[in-house]
């Protein structure tokens, strides 16, 4: 009886959710790879300055005026690209830690990551370092980040003998809670200026972008990418769990590891490049388990196509909405992702 | 329970006991254990947990031949379930060696054992919702690893497995909207898909109602009798045991307090002296081919507990 009444409700929604979708997982991704093509020249295409759409093509060519050529190639491309990886990058990591976390409330920055690179980079603002070079508040929140995935490791692994993922969810928490204290104390000293600067930063901005910024995250993107997705079946079954996977086969806490390390060192590269933009890891992934299903073979491929072209929509958004000002992107994704998520759960009838 | 489940297993179950039968031993005849050899072999397993008290294991040897329903029973905390983990090589014994088809467990890789030994686990808690034909289709990973496609033979298997367990019919159901004995067997099924000849499982029947407990038993006795697969189960079900199970070892705080068939080990003073209650010991009345099967009766106490517990105690 209880069972049979569940399924008798959801049997109409799920018809009309499925006249509404592509019906094979390819045709998804197919989709969800056209969409971020078109976003990714639009946002090449749209900008403060109004260039037209042929201009724009001759710019790329190589063509044109010296000035379209350079808000063309090394503006609006750079930061297209430097969007659509980070994008890709924070959803990819977000649905991989609520995999490995066993969690749906994880995101990228749940495990301190984040908060660690935070402390870097603030720190390099407030001591006045941050002005010898544009590598330096980069460079000091890798550290940041590096250091806080060390830390929240070796708590995680030193509690148990092998690596609990519900104490490293803890772990990463409590490391996070003490860096937003170290950050507050920071900012307490800091001058007007530098406390400015230091809370943009915190807001995450892709106005950062750069060939040489591109080049980087994609050198980790890469491999880091194909590490991942090439998990997916390990964390489909780790995601029934740890005692049925190993049965199944799994090497489950090198899986763990390699989920572990990878995606925080992709949180990391994404953070140094452009801060803390929030949202992406926690919606896209979610949006798209409640689409299609939680099928990591995928999930994990759709969510790096959707995360990056919802960072080009919205960093196209935050660039074009108030020019010549710009708008935190980090706000744009939560306006533009929470009602959109929203939507989605209203609609859904398992 | 709804009208179409019940008109589906009254219906195929003991049909399909006769004549999916041949299939079960088919599968398994190519991977089978030779003839004769022992599944789990095992000898002076000692295993401490940190900070506990007391060994878990505490010198146990086991032999389990092939073939056969094999039921490890045992009180609470008598060290069941982590006999089974050591056997299955997720935990590693301080003293001893448990061996698999005469290897050394620790030589076995995951996914090698995998592909030989299919379990059943006591708990299980979905991070995400998925489907039945999904959880199936992950008894193929130690067949296809991290990248390869299913082929025409992973989809037969993951067929044949959900047709023995009677759960094709649910294929395309969340495994959330399953009651709990619908989702056990789509668990058996799982572990069938990995055509395993080996079978185990932690307490299958642990909450489930006495048609669907029956089903198991029934299932897994037919599994073994095709003689193809090798079942193991560890089960708090003794009278269930005493009918389906051709041997039984019962474990006493760690340490093996009988061992043999049911008969054998089920005698009133044992029981008495493992589980410290009084029991008597009578013949299962039939009609069914386990008739005079041992089937234990617990005594209710005289006066209060303490009095009750008392004969138990005293046999010590």
């Amino acid at each position: 009886m209880s069972a049979a009444t569940p399924a008798r409700a959801d049997a109409p929604g799920a018809a009309r959710t499925r006249a509404l979708r592509p019906r094979s997982a390819a045709g998804a991704l197919l989709l969800l790879g056209l969409l971020m093509l078109v976003a990714l020249v639009a946002a090449v295409a749209i900008g403060a300055a109004g260039l037209p759409l042929r201009q724009v093509v001759a710019a790329l060519a190589g063509g044109g005026d010296d000035t379209s050529r350079a808000i063309v190639r090394d503006l609006r491309l750079p930061r297209a690209l430097l969007a659509s990886m980070t994008g890709g990058a924070l959803a990819l990591a977000g649905a991989v830690f609520q995999a490995l976390l066993r969690n749906p409330l994880a995101e990228p920055y749940v495990l301190g990551v984040s908060g660690g690179a935070a402390v870097g980079a603030v720190a390099a603002i407030v001591l006045g370092i941050a002005a010898l070079s544009p590598w330096v508040v980069p460079v000091a929140a890798l550290a940041g980040a590096l250091a806080a995935i060390a830390i929240v490791f070796r708590i995680a692994a030193a509690a148990g003998r092998m690596l609990d993922t519900r104490v490293l969810l803890l772990a990463g928490v409590i490391v996070g809670a003490f860096f937003n204290a170290v950050i507050l104390l920071l900012l307490t000293f800091a001058e007007a200026e530098s406390f400015r600067s230091a809370v943009f930063w915190m807001m995450g901005s892709l106005s950062g972008a750069s060939w040489s910024a591109v080049a980087l995250l994609a050198i980790y993107l890469l491999p880091a990418g194909v590490l991942l997705l090439g998990l997916a079946r390990p964390l489909n079954l780790l995601a029934v769990g740890e005692e049925t996977a190993l049965h199944l086969g799994v090497r489950v806490e090198r899986v763990k590891l390699v989920a572990y390390f990878v995606a925080s060192l992709l949180v990391a590269a994404s953070v140094a490049a452009c801060g803390v933009i929030g949202f992406i890891g926690l919606i896209i992934p979610h949006a798209l388990r409640l689409a299609w299903g939680s099928d990591h073979r995928f999930l994990l491929p759709a969510s790096l196509l959707a995360g990056a072209a919802f960072l080009l929509v919205a960093d196209t958004a935050a660039r074009t909405l108030a020019a010549p000002a710009e708008l935190p992107v980090g706000v744009i994704t939560a306006l533009i992702g929470v009602p959109v998520f929203v939507l989605l759960l209203a609609r859904r009838r398992v | 329970m709804s009208e179409r489940r019940d008109h589906g297993v009254t219906a195929d179950v003991p049909a399909v006991a006769g004549s999916e039968a041949p299939r079960a031993a088919a599968s398994a005849g190519a991977g089978g254990p030779a003839a004769g050899r022992s599944v789990f072999t095992a000898s002076g397993l000692r295993f401490t947990y940190p900070r506990a008290a007391a060994p878990a294991l505490d010198g146990v040897d086991i032999d389990v031949p092939p073939g056969g329903v094999y039921a490890i029973l045992g009180p609470n905390g008598s060290g069941k379930s982590t006999l089974l983990k050591v056997l299955l090589g997720a935990l590693a014994p301080q003293a001893g060696e448990a061996c698999y088809a005469g290897r050394a467990l620790a030589v076995w890789t995951p996914r090698e054992l995998a592909r030989r030994i299919g379990v059943v686990p006591q708990h299980e808690e979905l991070a995400f919702p998925i489907t039945v034909r999904e959880l199936v289709a992950m008894g193929r990973y130690p067949h296809l690893g991290n990248w390869r496609r299913e082929g025409e033979a992973d989809r037969a298997a993951i067929e044949q497995a959900m047709i023995r367990c009677d759960v094709l019919g649910l294929a395309d159901r969340s495994l959330a909207t399953l009651s709990g004995g619908e989702r056990q067997l789509v668990r058996i099924a799982r572990a069938l898909a990995q055509e395993p000849e080996t079978l185990v499982l932690d307490e299958p029947t642990a909450a489930l109602d006495i048609r669907h407990e029956m089903e198991i038993f029934e299932l897994v006795a037919a599994l073994a009798a095709a003689g193809g697969v090798t079942v193991v189960l560890v089960t708090h079900n003794i009278n269930l045991a005493a009918r389906y199970a051709s041997r039984i070892l019962l474990l006493d705080r760690g340490r093996v307090a009988a061992e043999g068939e049911p008969a054998a080990v089920l005698t009133r003073e044992t029981v008495e002296r493992v589980y410290r209650w009084p029991v008597v010991v009578e013949r299962h009345p039939g009609p069914g081919r386990d008739e005079g099967a041992p089937q234990v009766v617990a005594l209710a106490g005289e006066g209060d507990r303490g009095d009750g517990r008392g004969s138990g105690g005293s046999a010590e």
